[in-house]
């Protein structure tokens, strides 16, 4: 799968999502690409160098999003 | 004169041990009286909205930090920890709280004059509210606001030759112990290898792929200072596998009382004569140990490696010189179905660099975890739940009786009709008429 393929799909499959939820996994996005987590992470790291995704962190967990979305996106930038 | 009243926090203040309410006070009084002299890039009451935030906190009984954020540094999915606060115009000071964690020097080993650019650097920039350490070993500043995460990062990586540790669902900042370099008893180099790996899994470190946090300790010996075996997913523990060296003349020098046991450290009360007997043999968990005479003997094939016997009589007993580590896999804290101590997986393996051996099972394990584990599940969780024979399919390693804690009581061990020579006598559908599956 080329880049512009998998960056298609996951910011297609993220949108029709973004109604419910704006965080996934690093699988929920590997299982979009129907890709063994290695190789899917090559795609996702690069996904989130181009600022297509963006990375959010508990502390514990790390989860993705499309950057910019999501109720926190808004109020991280409020202050 | 303080900020916010603190009632509650006050009386944090009132033991006889030191209190870290009294060191956010002198630190938030320190910041106060230099503001004019130093150009603070955060704001200069972070101290004193910290202890306001945090009674408020003890008033109400429920936390007032929001949960999580998106900031970081560029390429880097961790090593920062976004923390907002929901009370931002009552403490203004705190309305960004982030953390940063950097990656601690190998052992723990550092200059003071690396902690001191360390602390400058973070009281300019941050809050210079520091943990010293954090439990995964790392170096954690608590307490900047976003603007101030490149700028940082910039500093340190630049100027101090610094990383930032892992956080997250990431290779988390690898931890050793001082190893052979202040310590007689370590069986590789702790912070030889801690390094290689740290170096070698950069990818995993910063970039979060894996189900959940992934966790490497390393202890040169089986004292484990690190604890690697109650808190690492991988637990690198030094060991031997030939005998323990004994010196008879200083085991002599012992029982005659010329050398103190433990090195004098119980020398604080008068426990009378040492009693060889009491001291060392009887409390031999595998009683492995016995007098012949004048000499004291060891069935080295039962020791399992308590560090017992080696702890009270230094100078007589020695570990062997046919050196390695174990790996353990597994152990966690208890977030879901309680703590888990490390399972043996490897008894023995030489400790050589470029440590391929050791990187090859780290990396067959990997790929089942990432494959397999459940979002938030830890390795520890995925072994319990498809089975530690599994774990043994994906690494290769046979079945060996140490993986056994007891006959009978593991019962993970299946064979497979391939693996049974001559196959099967039973007949599996007769069998499933009785068992339903």
């Amino acid at each position: 799968m080329d880049y512009a393929e998998a960056k298609a799909k996951i910011v297609e499959e993220l949108t029709k999502k973004l109604k419910t939820k704006s965080k996934f996994y690093f699988n929920d996005l590997a299982d979009i690409l129907g890709l063994k987590p290695r190789e899917a992470k090559k795609l996702i790291n690069d996904m989130v160098a181009d600022g297509t995704l963006e990375y959010w962190s508990s502390g514990s967990t790390s989860m993705y999003g499309l950057k910019g979305t999501g109720k926190q996106a808004a109020a991280e930038h409020e202050a | 004169m303080a900020k916010h009243p603190t009632p509650l926090l006050d009386q944090l203040e009132s033991g006889p041990w030191p209190s870290f309410v009294s060191d956010l006070k002198e630190l938030a009084e320190h910041r106060a009286k230099t503001a004019s002299k130093i150009e603070y890039q955060i704001p200069v009451e972070v101290v004193d909205d910290i202890l306001g935030l945090l009674e408020l906190t003890y008033k109400d009984g429920c936390t007032h930090w929001k949960h999580g954020g998106i900031v970081g540094v560029f390429g880097y999915g961790g090593g920062v920890i976004g923390r907002y606060c929901d009370q931002p115009e009552k403490f203004p000071g705190v309305a960004h709280f982030h953390t940063m964690r950097v990656n601690q020097p190998g052992g723990k080993f550092y200059k003071t004059e690396y902690l001191r650019q360390l602390c400058d650097l973070w009281d300019f920039r941050g809050s210079g509210i520091t943990n010293m350490h954090g439990s995964t070993g790392d170096i954690i500043f608590l307490g900047t606001t976003t603007p101030q995460l490149e700028e940082i990062f910039y500093e340190l990586t630049h100027k101090l030759n610094q990383d930032l540790g892992g956080s997250g669902s990431n290779l988390r900042t690898p931890s050793d112990c001082i190893g052979q370099a202040r310590c007689e008893w370590a069986c590789y180099d702790t912070q030889d290898l801690c390094y290689q790996l740290t170096m070698d899994y950069q990818d995993e470190l910063h970039r979060p792929a894996f189900p959940y946090k992934m966790k490497f300790k390393f202890d040169g010996c089986p004292n484990c200072c690190v604890a690697s075996i109650a808190r690492a997913d991988f637990s690198f523990i030094g060991t031997w596998r030939d005998d323990i060296k004994i010196n008879q003349e200083a085991v002599q020098a012992y029982i005659g009382g010329e050398l103190k046991p433990n090195a004098g450290e119980h020398s604080g009360r008068d426990w009378g004569k040492f009693d060889i007997q009491k001291e060392v043999i009887r409390l031999c968990p595998t009683q492995c140990m016995w007098m012949e005479g004048k000499k004291l003997m060891i069935d080295n094939k039962e020791c399992n490696r308590c560090m017992h016997c080696l702890n009270v009589m230094p100078r007589a007993l020695r570990i062997g010189d046919d050196r390695g580590l174990s790996i353990l896999v597994g152990a966690k804290a208890p977030i879901l179905d309680g703590a888990q101590m490390g399972s043996l997986l490897v008894p023995f393996i030489k400790v050589e660099p470029p440590y391929d051996e050791i990187k090859e099972i780290i990396e067959k394990i990997w790929d089942w975890w990432m494959e397999e584990g459940k979002n938030r599940e830890r390795l520890g969780e995925l072994i319990k739940r498809q089975g530690f024979q599994k774990l043994l399919e994906v690494t290769g390693i046979q079945p060996d009786p140490r993986h056994v804690k007891e006959p009978r009581s593991n019962p993970y061990i299946f064979w497979k009709e391939e693996e049974v020579e001559g196959g099967w006598t039973r007949d599996i559908n007769e069998f499933r008429k009785h068992h339903l599956r």
